[in-house]
């Protein structure tokens, strides 16, 4: 029989994940709109974050492939499985998207891309002057995208655990995998 | 149990469920919005600063919002080993590191004239190995006008022209000076200083101090200055406004075109009690330096040829062993200088003064002699 919540995997990295994605979206638009001693650790924060949630969330698709999703419930409507859905696709596409785009970006632009204090990855493409502010531009409203996203990932979320309560919620907030 | 029909959702018996929820998300909103400066409109934000050189010296699209009139330039750096025993920063090693540059003159004019009480600046990108880097932005005189980023932009707006006279209101301008009186001692200082006659021999100074660590683990904050090889002449200020208009960037390719040109750089060690915090701060002259390496400057090419045009010089792109002070200014510099990066290269790239200058010496490569030794 097919498990009633996600695997355990999936549900450690969802919410580290969860708490990995709300800090960087608070530190991106935090850092690019101070001037104060904060910018300095900000920015080199960002950038270790960033590529380490680009790894865990190709972690997590390979998780997603071998073990599969429990389904939505029998009961709920067509139209709002299929929203269901699209916004799960736009959670993992937004997901790759950003710190793909942040590390192209910083490679247009010709800077170094260190991450946790001492790592430099390569650039993903050659220095272009109009790349890079295309880019720069890009990143941020991606990141606006994502936030909207999980604001509305969020309060579908709850919807489900307070007022539909048919299990949808419990699938990723339980503590321990159900049947 | 509530179905998923709209009428069950909005029935009573959800209503504090959907309170909660719009609570949760508006909250989460709210505090986004905070980080981002949007509910804070008194917190200083580097568009603002940008926004006052546009407004100081004009919106020039394409071009750098300060230090618009620039000359790239191509070298090494070679290290003698001193520095390791300061910071472990692989410049230091006894080692070459290609460098890439850019000479310039302060102010946000691309096209404005040569002949004005300014700084000459240096800035440098260093190659290392691995794909680290280290950027400087350096200037010939050892201080800074502005201690704050506050200042800085309180600065640009005080001394910024009314458009109906084309120069700064004294008023506001007194009144700033009388608020800031480490600008009035810079101002009189630029006043008084002999102006190097070149880019060529002219001191290159960190500005700011940094904070270097070694590979034992121990920290210092330092300052650093490059002494030019070539001999200290002074510019004749009374007769600047008669200069041709390009006549300091002329003059140093025309050098380069001859031959390299040298610095030394020294690290300064302060005493206890100087100020690592204070860029208006001079520290003293008797302070210890030590010699690490030399930079070798072996060419100039037009920023619209160059390797330097597209370069953010940002100061705090810094290699392991160097890390930012306590100095105010440097997380400013970095924050602004991304700000101004941005929207410049969103901009087309506009020819720069140089490129249309007849009187620009050639790289050494089109000199006459090579041209000879093909044919």
């Amino acid at each position: 029989m097919k498990s009633t919540t996600f695997s355990g995997a999936a549900r450690l990295l969802h919410w580290l994940m969860a708490v990995l994605i709300i800090a960087m979206l608070f530190i991106g638009v935090g850092m690019v709109s101070t001037v104060g001693a904060s910018h300095d650790w900000l920015v080199p924060l960002h950038k270790s974050v960033g590529v380490t949630l680009l790894l865990l969330v190709l972690i997590r698709l390979a998780v997603r492939a071998a073990k599969g999703t429990p389904p939505l419930p029998a009961d709920m409507p067509a139209p709002q499985k299929a929203v269901a859905h699209l916004s799960h696709l736009v959670l993992y596409a937004l997901m790759i998207a950003l710190p793909l785009v942040g590390w192209s970006m910083l490679s247009a632009g010709g800077y170094p891309i260190t991450v946790w204090g001492a790592v430099h990855l390569p650039p993903l493409l050659s220095p272009d002057r109009g790349l890079y502010a295309s880019l720069r531009h890009l990143h941020t409203y991606l990141a606006y995208a994502l936030f909207l996203t999980v604001i509305a990932h969020l309060s579908a979320a709850l919807m489900h655990g307070l007022i539909f309560k048919d299990g949808v919620f419990q699938s990723m907030a339980a503590w321990r995998t159900r049947r | 149990m509530p179905g998923y029909r709209v009428q069950d959702i909005l029935s009573r018996r959800s209503l504090v469920s959907l309170l909660a929820i719009a609570a949760v998300a508006g909250g989460a909103t709210a505090a986004f919005a905070y980080a981002g400066g949007w509910l804070s409109p008194g917190r200083l934000q580097p568009a603002q600063i940008v926004n006052a050189l546009e407004g100081h010296d004009g919106k020039h699209d394409g071009f750098r919002r300060a230090h618009a009139k620039g000359l790239c330039v191509v070298g090494h750096f070679d290290g003698n080993g001193q520095g390791l025993a300061l910071s472990k920063a692989s410049l230091f090693r006894q080692a070459t590191t290609p460098v890439i540059g850019r000479f310039s003159l302060a102010g946000g004019v691309p096209n404005a004239g040569d002949g004005r009480v300014t700084f000459h600046s240096l800035a440098l990108k260093f190659d290392l190995p691995q794909g680290e880097q280290w950027r400087m932005a350096l200037n010939h005189v050892p201080v800074f006008p502005v201690a704050t980023p506050q200042a800085f932009l309180d600065f640009q707006l005080a001394t910024t022209p009314d458009p109906a006279t084309g120069k700064p209101d004294p008023a506001k301008v007194q009144a700033y000076m009388a608020q800031h009186p480490e600008t009035k001692a810079f101002a009189d200082y630029m006043a008084k200083a002999p102006l190097p006659s070149s880019f060529a021999n002219a001191n290159y100074n960190s500005v700011n101090a940094f904070r270097f660590t070694n590979d034992r683990g121990q920290t210092r904050v330092v300052r650093w200055i490059f002494t030019p090889e070539a001999p200290f002449e002074e510019l004749d200020k009374a007769t600047l406004a008669d200069r041709p208009r390009d006549f300091l960037f002329d003059e140093v390719a025309g050098r380069l075109a001859q031959g390299t040109l040298v610095w030394h750089l020294s690290v300064i060690l302060p005493n206890a009690g100087d100020p690592t915090d204070d860029a208006t701060k001079p520290w003293p002259d008797d302070r210890q330096r030590v010699e690490v390496g030399t930079l070798t400057i072996d060419r100039a090419v037009a920023e619209d040829d160059g390797p330097c045009r597209d370069v953010n010089f940002d100061p705090t792109i810094l290699p392991a062993g160097v890390s930012p002070s306590d100095d105010p200014l440097l997380a400013a510099r970095s924050s602004v200088y991304a700000v101004g990066y941005t929207r410049r290269t969103g901009e087309p790239a506009a020819a720069s003064a140089l490129a249309a200058d007849k009187a620009f010496p050639a790289p050494a490569s089109s000199q006459p002699a090579a041209k000879e030794s093909a044919q």
